[in-house]
């Protein structure tokens, strides 16, 4: 199926209102769905015999940043029998303090396993709750880390259990620790054994 | 056999000071703990392989912290496995060394700014005696390392062993009596403690009796 099919197949089973946006004019297309509606359009996708996507790519988060307010959750979804693709998106609006209430996404790991890691790692990373989701831990951070690193405002923490975290030019300032001014009794620890001796 | 030893010079008696002996024992059979991080632990296990050998200095990677002489801290240190490295090292029984190798153990290599989960430095954990540059260093580098760990230990002396003096250390800046050391036994009261673990590492760094006038590298 092209894009325009999958489009109206959408259309078909969930009204026009399941589709909020349609992006046509960049290299690989993409729609944007209702963030609510999200798991019921995969599942209809995944299940459906015309479109059987049974293969989820990747999934992928966005930082937009404070300015624009918004993160993005991005879908690429494959169907291995009928060779075609899809891209789909999710825009939630961003809490750029952290009052405000966190992001929050259908989760898509009881259609593909293989969102389980990726949905936690978004999590990690971005700080994105994926509602439903077994197991919403952090995947690569210490668990007691802070913040989401790769959020366009993340501030480093200064200490994690002591360890200073930011780079502050300690070894410049102070030397390497341990390492004595003096290594060697002589000058010369290694001479060149093959130096032919002077005539 | 009737040889004359007086003509070849060749004794029974092999004199010579207590210090060298016990100290070319040591530096002639450094185990190390057999644990890699990252890229840098290939070249370490080149360097072990039949190609470089490193058996023929009497260096035999060992299964546990308990029977290891030095640790070889070969690639990157994230903050996840920092307490793992520090645990590792304080099973470690004294005398102990540490081999930094490679750039992002010696000061976070390439993920020195934006590296948000590396560990700038493995010397903000656990005092360092060799680093050994490279992203990663060649065998040979390593080689190179583990001749200088020989020369700073063919330097030592049982008269101010290192392991006393960092104890001594320790009860000069906490002003700890001799019954409140033993008790502890030389270890700092909670090594949970972030502040504690700070200020116990100033005190382990460097070899020989400069120890007081180091400046404190902890920011």
């Amino acid at each position: 199926m092209t894009f325009g099919e999958i489009k109206d197949f959408i259309v078909a089973q969930f009204g026009p209102e399941g589709i909020v946006s349609e992006h046509t004019d960049n290299l690989q297309p993409y729609l944007v769905i209702q963030t609510e509606r999200l798991a019921e359009v995969c599942l209809e996708l995944h299940d459906n015999e015309a479109t059987y996507f049974d293969f989820l790519s990747s999934v992928t988060g966005i930082d937009n940043g404070p300015e624009a307010g918004t993160m993005e959750v991005v879908y690429n979804l494959y169907s291995i029998p009928y060779d075609h693709s899809l891209m789909l998106k999710v825009i939630v609006p961003r809490n750029n303090t952290p009052e405000e209430p966190i992001p929050v996404v259908p989760t898509v790991s009881h259609i593909w396993r293989t969102a389980d890691w990726q949905e936690r790692e978004i999590f990690d990373l971005l700080g994105i709750i994926f509602k439903d989701h077994p197991d919403m831990r952090r995947i690569l951070c210490a668990a007691d880390w802070e913040g989401h690193p790769l959020r366009k405002d993340y501030q480093l923490q200064d200490y994690y259990h002591g360890i200073k975290v930011p780079y502050d030019q300690h070894n410049e300032n102070s030397g390497f620790r341990g390492e004595p001014v003096k290594l060697t009794s002589h000058e010369e620890p290694f001479t060149d054994k093959r130096a032919k001796p002077e005539v | 056999m009737n040889i004359p030893q007086d003509k070849t010079g060749e004794g029974g008696v092999i004199i010579t000071k207590l210090d060298d002996l016990l100290n070319w024992a040591r530096l002639t059979s450094l185990f190390p703990m057999g644990f890699g991080l990252a890229c840098c632990a290939i070249e370490m296990m080149g360097a072990y392989a039949s190609g470089y050998d490193l058996d023929r200095f009497g260096i035999i990677p060992r299964a546990s912290p308990r029977q290891s002489d030095v640790m070889i801290v070969a690639g990157t240190v994230t903050f996840k496995m920092a307490d793992r490295v520090r645990r590792l090292y304080e099973q470690m029984p004294e005398p102990r060394y540490v081999i930094s190798m490679g750039s992002c153990s010696n000061c976070g290599g390439p993920y020195w700014e934006h590296g948000y989960h590396v560990v700038k430095g493995v010397d903000r954990i656990i005092p360092v005696d060799v680093y050994v540059p490279g992203c990663p260093p060649r065998p040979e580098a390593l080689i190179g390392g583990f001749l200088r760990l020989q020369e700073i230990i063919r330097q030592e002396t049982i008269r101010e062993p290192r392991a006393v003096q960092q104890i001594m250390a320790r009860r000069m800046e906490k002003g700890m009596t001799n019954e409140e050391l033993i008790m502890n036994n030389g270890e700092s009261v909670s090594t949970n403690d972030g502040a504690e673990v700070v200020n116990e590492k100033s005190v382990e760094g460097p070899t020989t009796s400069e120890a007081s006038e180091e400046q404190n590298p902890v920011a």
